[in-house]
């Protein structure tokens, strides 16, 4: 007569989002900026996404198998390929697959799970496999190419691949050739030559703020941390604070010492910046998860950018800035608790 | 301090103020709003349980095979001021027995089982029909006889809430009928229905504790609930009674968020509103209190929502306490195909029942039957990608990220540091976390956990001091005998000498006595 | 390279100095670890963890003799406490010294019962009521299931019974999901 039925825990409502859902809403930002990528310096991006995500994906179902978690639901959340795709955007387009195939190892096997997987990496995996393969093998990562519309050689498809996968390089052409440096790189020897930074800048690689091509891939990726921003995907702090140190102090600094010291767009829109503040500081797993503590994160982030490129040994910090910061995200933590209702 | 905050508290309702965090959710109210209270028939069997939600079970004040009247008295609570329980109906007691028993744990209850007679005869009603003339005491008294406890869901019981109220001095009676949580509306049809015994009670309850004014609270959705009780207002010519919209976003309808939003003011941490010289009482529980005192009738029956995609016509009804849930449902037109899950209460803060067995009870405010779509489908449970989400809506400014993570891990010292003793259970950190994460069940189990290891502590700091006594008074009884060997000693020997010094002078005496002859 | 022996020289014999010096200057008085090592043990003076009492175990372990896995009461939760509170490992409950068993209270069978005042004088809390020739009872609420009263009886007459949870003791179950790092349970499975 009675009716049995089975019970759950409340609330007792559909999922208003998952985790695959966060992580595909990034991945979907990142394209508009990725299209900007192909346009200026070829399919090479593509091929190391590719390559990447493989990597990548292998590598998570490997320590899941080891570490006896069910590997469809991790696999399928995302987070693995958000990672390949964040790293691949830092490396040049004309890496070696070997590149990627580190940069992966390091990040998932040991930056991700060998921390305790998903939700426990202290540091970001992606900016850790980055730093790992360009301390390692620094004249591939340094590779870069010069944008289509100046370059004297540029490679179709076909040479594409063969040089990513074969180190072959189309006869006739040497990596000089090829290759150029690219705006921060410019600077950066430029200001320990004594050279001016404006003389620098009449070099055809820069463009109206950062370098040339550059500076719209950084718009672009502008563009899709917005929209992030409106879908709530991440908060407005890290980037807001991010951008603004760099805008603040690169302006003292620029008008302090114009001659070494770039001014402060040209920092917001050369190098990872853009990407940094929306997409990589963000990472909510090794950042802070206060909202004081995303400001001081992101002030942090900034800060430590600035100091690497104005006088540290690489052209772009902000790799090195986030891992720091990440260091530091726990101790934040702790002093910025918000106060409890009541107390 | 204490008297400043209470003076701002005065102005409750004056100006609207704004909680942390929250939730808009969809209301799906209007589905069970669109035909008058029902009440429900009579039903076969009753099942009035004898266990509330906490505490200790009632004592039955009835016997197998006694015959009852409509509103006598069956149970008593032994602690916490004693409430009762009362017969929804006349009839005889069939059984006192293990039944299901509406109790989250899922667990049967001792019940009294009762077989109507048909009649539906009330017992002798003693009614307080002077209430503006009588003392507050009885006024009290009256309220804690009929059982009364809050309908709003927590179920404290009213007489000892008003007690304590009326010793600290409380200037204002806040009703709460911002009834925040989907598809509930039995408190929106009691106030279009019967709005002037809610403003009855309401004034009964003023005299009761003291008050001088009344706010009434109510969501600035509902339209046609304003216009009722303004009218109700009008006519019962009170002054000191008004009504006050507030912005519907949930929960602000919980007790803490509701004196925020009137006030600006928080709650301290671990206090109560009377702390500010504010007494909150859900509107169905001042219409309870009407009912006790003007007509003598004791708590028996309530407006329940029956509501869901799982029903076929929802609605809301006037049910007895005790009468099976199946009851309400067949009033209901039944389950519609797909019904999958029972809860007792809303969708954020109810808890599923395992059959449609169990009884009304006092706290039942919504039965809500879901079907597949509507409920989260069982799914692996994603480790805490710290996105701050939940730190985001929830209205206490806990870190429930930072909770769920010294909960699982034993970390107690940290799991009350965070405070989760603020915590209202409200749910808006589960709707919201995106790895679905039962952070309510989690909150839950940690503050039962608390509570033990506080009681297990307690015990071990009494067995300690009990250990150090009984080592003390041994200590002390060794020292005693010692003393007293001690001092045996010295009075032996004191013997001695005495004993050696008359035998030295015997022999002087003899040797003496010798040396002369 | 002499003037680099010497300044290294100098240098390590100044901080040696200085290091000497604060280590006297900041001294920390008396032992107060092993009032906070006693403030964890569950006080139930049973001696399962071979030695006579908690306060003797408390200052053992403070000495760094003992383990801080050998109190069957504390259970597990009591282990991961010490290790937390020494900032050692914490290790599962050393099976030598018994199992953790759920609360128990001992009770008197007053039938067999003879008053001869033995169990009284052995439970460490007093929790025993009586005198010669009187009946002996428990009080239970004082009671901590040490054991400690039942080998005395010359009649047996003793038992330990475990108390079930009352219906109004019952509280929100711990939900299915990851145990803490260490595979340590938060709560010891099935006492609750």
């Amino acid at each position: 007569m009675s009716r049995q039925f089975e019970t759950a825990g409340a609330p007792h409502f559909p999922p208003q989002t998952t985790v695959s859902r966060v992580m595909l809403q990034v991945l979907l930002a990142l394209i508009p900026a990725i299209a900007a990528h192909v346009w200026f310096f070829g399919t090479g991006i593509l091929f190391q996404i590719l390559l990447a995500t493989g990597f990548a994906v292998g590598f998570e179902a490997l320590m899941l198998r080891s570490r006896n978690k069910p590997v469809r639901p991790f696999l399928g959340d995302l987070s693995a390929v958000l990672t390949a795709v964040l790293f691949a955007l830092c490396i040049p387009p004309l890496a070696p697959w070997w590149i990627s195939l580190t940069g992966m190892l390091f990040a998932i096997v040991v930056a991700k799970h060998l921390y305790g997987g998903l939700g426990h990496n202290l540091f970001n995996p992606a900016m850790a496999g980055y730093v790992v393969v360009l301390i390692s093998f620094p004249q591939a990562m340094t590779a870069w190419l010069p944008p289509a519309s100046i370059a004297p050689h540029a490679l179709g498809v076909a040479d594409t691949l063969a040089v990513i996968l074969g180190g072959q390089l189309p006869s006739g052409l040497s990596w000089d050739a090829i290759t150029g440096a690219t705006a921060l790189d410019s600077i950066k020897t430029s200001v320990a030559s004594g050279q001016m930074i404006s003389e620098a800048r009449e070099s055809e690689i820069f463009g109206d703020f950062g370098g040339l091509g550059w500076e719209w891939i950084a718009n672009w990726y502008a563009v899709g941390g917005v929209w992030l921003l409106w879908r709530r995907i991440i908060s407005w702090h890290v980037p807001f604070t991010m951008i603004g140190t760099v805008l603040l102090l690169g302006l003292i600094a620029w008008l302090s010492d114009p001659g070494s010291n770039p001014s402060p767009l040209q920092h917001v829109f050369s190098g990872a910046l853009i990407i940094g503040a929306f997409f990589i500081a963000t990472d909510p797993v090794s950042g802070c998860t206060s909202t004081r503590g995303r400001l001081i994160f992101g002030a942090g982030v900034g800060i430590i950018t600035l100091v690497i490129r104005r006088w540290g040994g690489y052209p772009d910090g902000v790799a090195f800035a986030v891992l720091l910061m990440n260091m530091a995200a726990p101790l934040i933590d702790r002093y910025t608790r918000p106060r409890v209702f009541g107390r | 301090m204490q008297t400043h905050l209470v003076n701002e508290a005065r102005h409750a309702g004056e100006r609207l103020h704004h909680f942390h965090g929250g939730l808009r959710l969809r209301h799906n109210k209007k589905i069970s709003c669109q035909v008058p209270v029902e009440k429900t028939p009579l039903a076969i069997r009753y099942f009035v349980p004898l266990r509330q939600q906490t505490g200790r079970e009632a004592e039955p004040l009835v016997r197998t095979g006694q015959s009852v009247m409509k509103g006598d008295p069956v149970g008593r609570f032994p602690q916490l001021g004693g409430g009762y329980l009362h017969a929804p109906t006349s009839g005889r007691v069939t059984a006192i027995a293990r039944h299901p028993n509406s109790h989250p744990s899922g667990e049967e209850g001792l019940c009294v089982v009762l077989k109507p007679d048909g009649l539906d005869r009330w017992g002798p009603l003693e009614p307080l029909t002077d209430w503006e003339g009588t003392d507050p005491g009885l006024l009290r008294q009256k309220i804690r006889d009929a059982g009364i406890v809050g309908l709003g869901g927590a179920v404290f019981p009213t007489g000892v809430k008003v007690g304590e109220a009326s010793e600290r001095g409380i200037h204002t009676l806040i009703l709460n009928g911002a009834e925040c949580e989907p598809y509930i509306s039995c408190d929106e049809m009691l106030m279009r229905e019967q709005p002037d015994t809610i403003i009855h009670g309401a004034r009964i309850l003023q005299r009761a504790i003291g008050a001088e004014r009344t706010v009434i609270a109510i969501e600035d959705q509902m339209g046609a609930v304003n216009a009722s009780l303004t009218g109700a207002i009008k006519r019962s010519g009170a002054a000191g009674i008004e009504i006050v919209k507030v912005t519907t976003i949930y929960p602000e309808g919980g007790e803490k968020q509701l004196v925020q939003v009137l006030t600006g003011l928080e709650i301290p941490a671990g206090g109560r509103p009377t702390d500010l010289g504010l007494l909150c009482q859900n509107v169905a529980t001042a219409t309870a209190v009407a009912r006790a005192v003007s007509e003598g009738k004791p708590l028996i029956e309530r407006i329940v929502t029956v509501t869901g995609n799982g029903i076929r016509k929802p609605r809301n009804l006037l049910a007895q306490i005790g009468t099976p849930i199946a009851n309400l449902v067949d009033q209901c037109g039944g389950y519609a195909p797909g019904a999958a899950r029972l809860v007792l209460g809303g969708p954020m803060m109810g808890y599923a029942l395992a059959s449609d067995s169990n009884p009304v009870i006092k706290a039942a405010n919504c039965i809500l039957v879901l079907t597949e779509d509507d409920i989260r489908p069982p799914q692996p449970e994603m480790p805490c990608i710290r996105c701050g989400e939940c730190a985001r809506v929830c209205p206490a400014m806990l870190l429930p990220q930072q909770l769920n993570w010294s909960i699982r891990n034993g970390l107690w010292d940290e799991t009350t540091d965070l405070g989760l003793a603020e915590c209202i259970e409200c749910g808006c950190c589960d709707f919201v976390c995106p790895s679905h994460i039962p952070l309510v069940e989690w909150f839950r189990f940690g503050k039962s956990e608390l509570q033990i290891l506080n009681a297990e502590r307690q015990q071990a700091e009494t067995a300690r001091m009990r250990f150090e006594a009984r080592e003390s008074r041994l200590e002390n009884l060794k020292l005693e005998r010692k003393q007293r060997i001690a001092q045996k000693k010295r009075a032996l020997g004191d013997a001695n000498e005495k004993q050696e010094k008359i035998a030295a002078a015997i022999e002087r005496a003899r040797a003496g006595k010798g040396g002369e002859n | 390279m002499l003037t680099a022996i010497i300044t290294i020289t100098l240098l390590g014999v100044l901080f040696g100095l200085g290091l000497g010096w604060a280590s006297g200057k900041f001294r920390v008085e008396a032992d107060p670890v092993t009032e906070q090592i006693n403030d964890i043990l569950p006080q139930t003076q049973c001696g399962q963890c071979n030695y006579p009492g908690c306060r003797p175990y408390a200052e053992a372990i403070a000495r760094g003799e003992a383990g801080i896995n050998q109190c069957p009461p504390g259970g597990e939760s009591g282990i991961r406490a010490l290790a937390d509170l020494l900032g050692v490992e914490a290790v599962p409950l050393n099976p030598e010294n018994g199992e953790q068993k759920p609360k128990a209270v001992a009770v008197i069978d007053e039938a067999i019962c003879i008053g001869c005042t033995l169990c009284i004088q052995a439970c460490p809390v007093d929790a025993i009521l009586g005198a010669t020739r009187q009946m002996h009872t428990v009080i239970e609420s004082e009671c901590t299931g040490c054991d400690l009263c039942l080998p005395p009886c010359p009649v047996d007459c003793i038992e330990m019974v475990e108390k079930p949870r009352a219906p109004e003791e019952w509280t929100w179950p711990r939900p299915p999901g990851q145990k803490s790092p260490a595979g340590i349970p938060a709560v010891p499975e099935g006492s609750q």
